[in-house]
């Protein structure tokens, strides 16, 4: 066996599971308490990405906030997502949310096809190349003849830490302990004097910055921007929660875990001659997985209850 | 909290509250004024509108008629969420706690939401359960209580930051004698240690007739009898009402 080749695979297969954890956490969070299957986030990390550069038909786009200091531009591209994510709330969801999840759903499918829109009213149809944090796309050598990408380690090491703070979150701040009860149950929360809005608020705030994350390490990873290309992903992350367990941001976390590592592996094991069909794969793997367990990878106690 | 929360003398009333249900009267034209201080116990067969009436003083059923007054304010038309966070609780039938939390946070989540600091909120939440005896199953999931448990988790979480008034729907059904023992000296205790009104919904006479100072008594959504226990129980109109009844 090639054990650097099965090292730098296992170093891939976390990377885009971390990758596909934040995204469907940032579904997850909206879906807890709200119960909206919000297909717009993926274009809020194509917002991240697009804001980074100045409108023009050039196909190497020049950087404006792309152009600052990395700090700086990390903060003003998560602020600019998390309110992007804000605004959807009080301008479109808002006024939908006594609605069935379905229709929530399909206000949220709108939502997005107008933010794709406006972004090619802006910046036009065409890809554009866009060099994000050049200095992270290099390898890196862990030891004798194994290298393997920094940014894979970079955005490992940015999903545990966010992991790590959504945990601290839920179980020791006043805000999380509302919104684990939210979840649960809304409509009681609120009749124990928890504010909905004000807390639906706020999940639209983590879900917004996890997007905001994710604008900026998809695009240094890509290195090129697509109008469209926020629901590609998004469809992935939105397996990714449901093989995990609606509801459960657990499940989210193992479900783009499971959907990540699964692309990977099957990149690296599938016969050449069927590798452009990966994704098909992976989605027979996700219907298999649906057949033997419907709820999910990840039970709620209240979905077992209803089984 | 608002000017309403601290007004000593504070009362809870019924002005006339009607409520309809398809062209069924289910609770019709009572009057009722709850003190803070004191127990109240709302009695009367299944199907009296006795829950429905609660409903109408805390905002979760909308009146057809009359009104419900948080000392002067009309309150009728206001949410549940309002309501509770201008101080007046109560406790479901049914526990409705959340089922995958600890029993100690069913309760902090009452107390944080009405402005305790998560710390502050733990030990108000122990120091309730201590009093209602549930101390020892605090780390619990509150999915695994016994259905008497959860009904006492209820009252915890209603009497988080000391309401002016809670409004209790049967805590004592299918307990035991010596539970309902229980629950009579937790609610006897609940006006000296909460300074808030109690209004009772229960079935279990012994329980009505140990704690309450004045019982109201409902029938097909009429007052038909009030008073002391004891002129309640020898009252002719209650005795046929239930007696009718079964």
């Amino acid at each position: 066996m090639d054990w650097p080749y099965i090292f730098q695979t296992a170093i891939s297969a976390l990377s885009f599971g971390s990758f596909y954890a934040l995204g469907a956490l940032g579904i997850g969070l909206l879906f807890s308490v709200l119960r909206l299957i919000n297909f717009a986030h993926g274009d809020f990390i194509t917002i991240g990405g697009y804001a980074l550069i100045v409108p023009s038909s050039a196909v190497v786009a020049t950087l404006s906030i792309g152009g600052f200091h990395p700090a700086l531009l990390a903060i003003c591209i998560i602020v600019l997502v998390t309110v992007v994510a804000l605004l959807s709330y009080f301008v479109v969801f808002q006024h939908v949310q006594n609605s069935s999840p379905a229709t929530m759903m399909i206000v949220s499918f709108a939502l997005g096809y107008v933010l794709q829109n406006v972004i090619v009213m802006i910046y036009e149809g065409r890809p554009k190349a866009v060099n994000l944090f050049p200095e992270l796309t290099g390898p890196i050598q862990i030891a004798d003849g194994v290298s393997v990408p920094l940014l894979q380690l970079v955005i490992i090491a940015v999903t545990w830490l966010l992991l790590i703070a959504l945990v601290l979150f839920f179980r020791r701040t006043a805000a999380g302990v509302q919104m684990r009860a939210a979840a649960e149950d809304f409509r009681m929360a609120r009749m124990l004097g928890v504010r909905g809005k004000r807390l639906i608020a706020l999940a639209f705030i983590l879900s917004g910055s996890l997007a905001g994350i994710m604008s900026l390490l998809f695009v240094t990873q890509k290195g090129v921007l697509m109008y469209n290309m926020g629901l590609s992903i998004m469809l992935f992350f939105f397996i990714a929660t449901v093989i995990g367990g609606m509801g459960s941001l657990i499940g989210a976390v193992v479900g783009g875990y499971a959907v990540g590592i699964a692309s990977v592996v099957l990149s690296a094991v599938l016969p050449e001659d069927v590798r452009p069909f990966r994704d098909a794969c992976v989605f027979l793997i996700v219907i298999i997985i649906l057949l033997w367990r419907p709820q999910g990878l990840v039970l709620t106690k209240a979905a077992r209850e209803r089984v | 909290m608002s000017e309403l929360a601290n007004g000593n003398g504070l009362t809870l009333e019924a002005r006339q509250v009607s409520v309809r249900f398809e062209g069924l009267t289910a609770v019709d034209s009572v009057d009722e004024t709850l003190h803070q201080g004191e127990i109240l116990g709302l009695i009367g067969p299944n199907g009296a509108g006795k829950t429905t009436l609660v409903n109408a003083m805390t905002g979760f059923q909308l009146p057809a008629a009359g009104e419900v007054l948080l000392g002067e304010k009309d309150i009728s038309k206001l949410t549940p969420h309002w309501i509770r966070r201008h101080g007046v609780a109560r406790t479901f039938q049914a526990g409705r706690l959340f089922r995958e939390m600890p029993v100690s946070e069913n309760v902090e989540v009452a107390a944080v939401s009405l402005g305790l600091s998560r710390r502050k909120a733990h030990a108000h939440a122990m120091e309730l359960l201590e009093w209602l005896g549930l101390a020892d199953q605090a780390e619990m999931p509150a999915g695994i209580l016994p259905y008497t448990d959860e009904r006492r988790v209820g009252i915890a979480r209603a009497l988080a930051l000391s309401p002016q008034f809670v409004l209790l729907d049967e805590p004592a059904a299918g307990m035991s004698d010596l539970e309902c023992d229980d629950i009579m000296q937790v609610v006897r205790e609940i006006p000296d240690r909460f300074g808030c009104g109690v209004l009772l919904i229960e079935h279990n006479m012994r329980v009505i007739m140990g704690v309450c100072a004045r019982i109201h008594v409902l029938d097909s959504g009429k007052t038909i009898a009030r008073g002391t226990p004891a002129e309640v129980q020898n009252d002719p109109v209650v005795i046929n009402a239930y007696l009718g009844h079964s």
